[in-house]
């Protein structure tokens, strides 16, 4: 029996959509959950399981430039603090407009 | 901000939303009173002019201002040295972003020049002429270098570099190459390569789309004053004056309190008026003169040095059963990001195949620079080329299968809980109500003429939600003046305004709506990317729902009742308990004086819950096989509003839209020589659609209210220019035979075409 974020019996935990072009640090795998309650946990957490995607992902402590996350399709504006959900979906996109 | 029980409300029966009272501006504006930009004059005022550079691409070997400092008239000469280096950091600008390096560099070229047009000083003299004059005075000393002007040529091994430094990102992974590819990004979804041998039938096909600018009508300008006390004041034509007010304190190292933007009326936009070019110019010429300095853009300079949006290399490929499902897509999408990194490919990339449920979606994505202006958003950026490429593949797969091509897009059309390639999953959308409206509408079910061809394509954007603040105060006679940051392009002041006063129960006439400067309102993010009505009308409600909870406790006062006694019902708070005890909302604003003061109402919110939006059209054309031209019988499109909340206005977004795409279609183009020369910066030469091109549009609006909102809104301003391009090309094919794959499809094109088809020439 495992303790998980909805009580005994039940683990979930955000599911992280891998990008394609991150893939090469996760065995390919596309979908990966992680545990969290933020993004910054999230992300970290990730770095664990799969060394390098921390460094993909964040730069001076915030979300990368020319990044973009967004939770359930909504682009977050929170960066590292948003808040995640054991539902949630998270995705690491490229920033609309970029201008890297 | 509403609660997530409290959003969307439900109601059909509005007193004021889905009205089309006159616009609060409209007198104004048609009696010439409205101030904008040109109109704005102070005392001591001086004028200021850019000099640019008449090179595609160039070094800048040495810059001699001296002789044009010396005349007499001349009171400034500025260059790129009088402007700090700022920090090399990216700011988000609403729709868009800019590192404050390169927006330092576009302000004023540094080192090089890398468009035709891209300035390189500026001058303030004691009048318009004299610095105009002066500018001949400057002498600088270039070493032109090989301009790379197309996002095939930049992308090869070789090509001239725009930046020596620019090397690929690809999320978050830098490459050691010098490369013109400043970004490379790909969605994937499922297994396309393997998808695709399930499929009966394949399309594949290459599509080029020439840059193009938004055509606002109102050149930019900036007038600003650096006050002896460090403050700066500016005056400018913006979409957003907190933006620009962001841009200019970066850019003078001062801090946002210092830096106050009135914005002035606005004459057009869409999307090109958020980064800044002229405003920190005149800022600094302004502290360096102790004066007032006011610049404002001719034609030419708009067309050569602002905007345009991204021309771009779009390969896309599509696989379908023999039974009409899609099984499988791919697209590969190189897009001009001109001479700084940034660009569109990333909300084309979102928006390509969205109209569609395809489990299986490979997208690769590529921001190319080239030697043309940075390109900047124009409604839904990115999604119009890649609608063209899309769209074009689903109508040769419909005519291949031998299916009318609304009742395939219905088979195969995305819906709530569908997944769009890049990721998330839709929630409840208008694609099925817009496709089956375009599908029952007279149009569509009108037979053709001879000679006709018609056709019909569909498109989507996402729109986007961002920060907006607003407060209200409620007048002793019964009205409200409502402030807001958004600067209104479209009518936004009365969609606004209508939105709170739908809460108090009020006539949108009683609301006073006024755009205000920086110091008099909370942060607001761009009018841009769709969201004005969606996010500042939500700020409007939930400040009417502030000053409806001090009127109620006012109320109670009065009664000397509890604050929960008091209901409010289409505009008359009442005892719900004595039902004799009633005000009307303006018998209750007379009375504020005596029950403790004014009422201010105010909210500042950044929302979630952004609507999609998706728009059908159907087009009939008939083209002149002797000249080429392209004549546009009959346009109509079907879109979702949402909630239409001033119908009028969403009518009249949707016409616009179709105008633009359809000029878009057909006709613009920016024309360079291989210097990366621009041929033709004049609106005669850049050639627009006007009222003489076009037949009436008819816009029918589909309402499928978002549930993300109170009233349901989508934005409406930007999907409209996705469908018509791809509508007209197939129109063409309909008419004559010939798919054309590049834009625009002017008559040159059109008839090479038709001789390649005919066997008299090379298309």
């Amino acid at each position: 029996m495992v303790e998980g974020r909805e009580g005994k019996g039940i683990v979930r935990m955000p599911v992280v959509w891998i990008p394609s072009l991150m893939r090469s640090l996760t065995g390919n795998q596309g979908q990966i959950e992680v545990d969290g309650d933020t993004l910054r946990q999230v992300v970290e957490n990730l770095e664990v399981k799969h060394p390098g995607i921390r460094n993909r992902v964040i730069e001076d402590d915030r979300i990368r430039p020319g990044l973009a996350v967004s939770v359930n399709g909504e682009v977050t504006n929170e960066g590292l603090r948003t808040r995640i959900a054991a539902t949630d979906e998270v995705h690491f996109v490229a920033a609309i407009g970029g201008g890297s | 901000m509403a609660t997530e029980t409290e959003a969307y409300l439900g109601k059909t029966d509005y007193k004021v939303i889905g009205t089309r009272p006159i616009r609060h501006d409209g007198a104004d504006k048609v009696t010439g009173r409205a101030i904008y930009g040109a109109d704005v004059t102070l005392s001591g005022l001086l004028h200021g002019k850019v000099l640019r550079s008449p090179h595609g691409h160039a070094r800048i070997i040495s810059i001699d201002t001296s002789k044009a400092a010396a005349h007499p008239g001349v009171k400034s000469v500025i260059t790129v040295d009088d402007f700090e280096m700022p920090e090399d950091k990216i700011r988000e600008l609403g729709e868009g972003a800019a590192n404050l390096r390169h927006l330092r560099s576009n302000v004023l070229a540094d080192g090089k020049t890398l468009y035709h047009g891209h300035a390189v000083a500026a001058i303030a003299a004691v009048d318009a002429n004299t610095a105009e004059e002066a500018l001949d005075l400057i002498e600088i000393e270039y070493e032109v270098l090989e301009a790379v002007l197309d996002t095939r040529r930049a992308m090869e091994d070789g090509a001239p570099l725009v930046d020596e430094n620019q090397t690929t990102q690809s999320l978050g992974e830098k490459t050691d190459k010098k490369s013109n590819v400043s970004t490379h990004f790909q969605h994937k979804l499922g297994d396309s390569a393997k998808a695709f041998e399930s499929a009966d039938i394949i399309v594949e096909r290459e599509f080029d789309t020439a840059t193009v600018h938004q055509g606002y009508i109102e050149p930019h300008n900036g007038t600003a004053h650096w006050k002896s006390d460090g403050h700066v004041t500016v005056w400018c034509s913006t979409q957003g004056s907190f933006p620009v007010r962001e841009q200019v304190s970066q850019l003078l190292m001062l801090p946002v309190s210092k830096v106050k933007v009135i914005p002035t009326e606005i004459g057009g936009g869409f999307g090109g008026k958020i980064r800044v070019y002229l405003e920190p110019l005149a800022a600094m010429l302004s502290k360096k003169t102790g004066h007032p300095v006011k610049m404002v853009m001719s034609r030419t300079e708009v067309i050569q040095a602002t905007g345009p949006t991204a021309g771009s290399h779009i390969r896309c490929k599509m696989g379908v059963t023999k039974e009409g499902k899609l099984v499988a897509a791919e697209a590969y999408m190189a897009y001009e990001s001109g001479g700084f990194p940034g660009g569109w490919a990333a909300p084309g990339s979102m928006c390509i195949f969205a109209p569609y449920d395809i489990e299986n979606v490979t997208i690769d994505g590529f921001e190319v620079l080239v030697n043309k202006p940075q390109t900047m958003a124009y409604r839904a950026p990115g999604a119009t080329n890649a609608a063209f490429a899309s769209e074009t593949v689903i109508d040769e797969i419909c005519e291949k299968l031998e299916m009318d091509p609304i009742a395939f897009r219905l088979q195969n059309a995305a819906k709530e809980g569908t997944r769009r390639a890049d990721g998330p999953v839709f929630p409840r959308i208008g694609n099925v109500e817009t496709l089956k409206d375009a599908q029952s509408s007279d149009h569509y079910k009108s037979k053709k003429g001879k000679h006709v061809g018609r056709g019909v394509a569909s498109g989507f954007w996402f729109n986007v939600g961002l920060k907006s603040s607003a407060s209200a105060s409620v007048n002793t006679d019964g009205t409200v003046s409502l402030v807001e940051g958004s600067t209104d392009i479209g009518g936004s002041r009365t969609s606004i305004a209508m939105q709170l006063a739908e809460v108090l129960g009020i006539p949108a006439e009683s609301v006073n709506p006024s755009v205000v400067d920086t110091d008099s309102v909370g942060y607001t993010d761009v009018t841009g990317g769709s969201r004005t009505t969606f996010a500042t009308g939500w700020a409007a409600y939930e400040a009417a729902n502030d000053i409806k909870a001090q009127m109620s406790g006012r109320a109670a006062k009065i009664w000397e009742i509890s604050e929960d006694d008091v209901q409010f019902d289409d505009g008359v708070f009442a005892s719900k308990s004595d039902p004799e005890k009633k005000l009307t909302f303006k018998e209750l604003a007379g009375k504020l004086d005596d029950t403790g003061g004014p009422i201010v109402g105010r909210a500042a919110v950044e929302p979630q819950g952004v609507g999609g939006a998706f728009a059908t059209m159907i087009v009939d054309v008939e083209v002149d096989t002797d000249t080429g031209k392209v004549e546009i019988l009959r346009a109509t499109l079907s879109q979702d509003a949402g909630k239409a909340i001033h119908p009028s206005y969403v009518e009249g977004q949707m016409q616009g839209g179709v105008a633009q795409g359809i000029g878009w279609a057909l006709n613009e183009e920016y024309f360079y020589n291989e210097r990366g020369e621009l041929a033709n910066s004049s609106l005669l030469d850049y050639r627009m659609p006007t009222a003489l091109d076009l037949p009436m549009i008819e816009a029918r609006i589909v309402e499928v209210p978002n549930p993300g909102h109170p009233y349901g809104v989508r934005g409406v301003g930007e999907v409209p220019i996705v469908p018509p391009p791809a509508a007209v090309a197939n129109a063409i094919y309909d008419a004559i035979g010939v798919r054309l794959q590049i834009l625009p499809m002017s008559p040159a094109k059109v008839l090479a075409a038709l001789w390649s088809k005919d066997g008299k020439g090379k298309a």
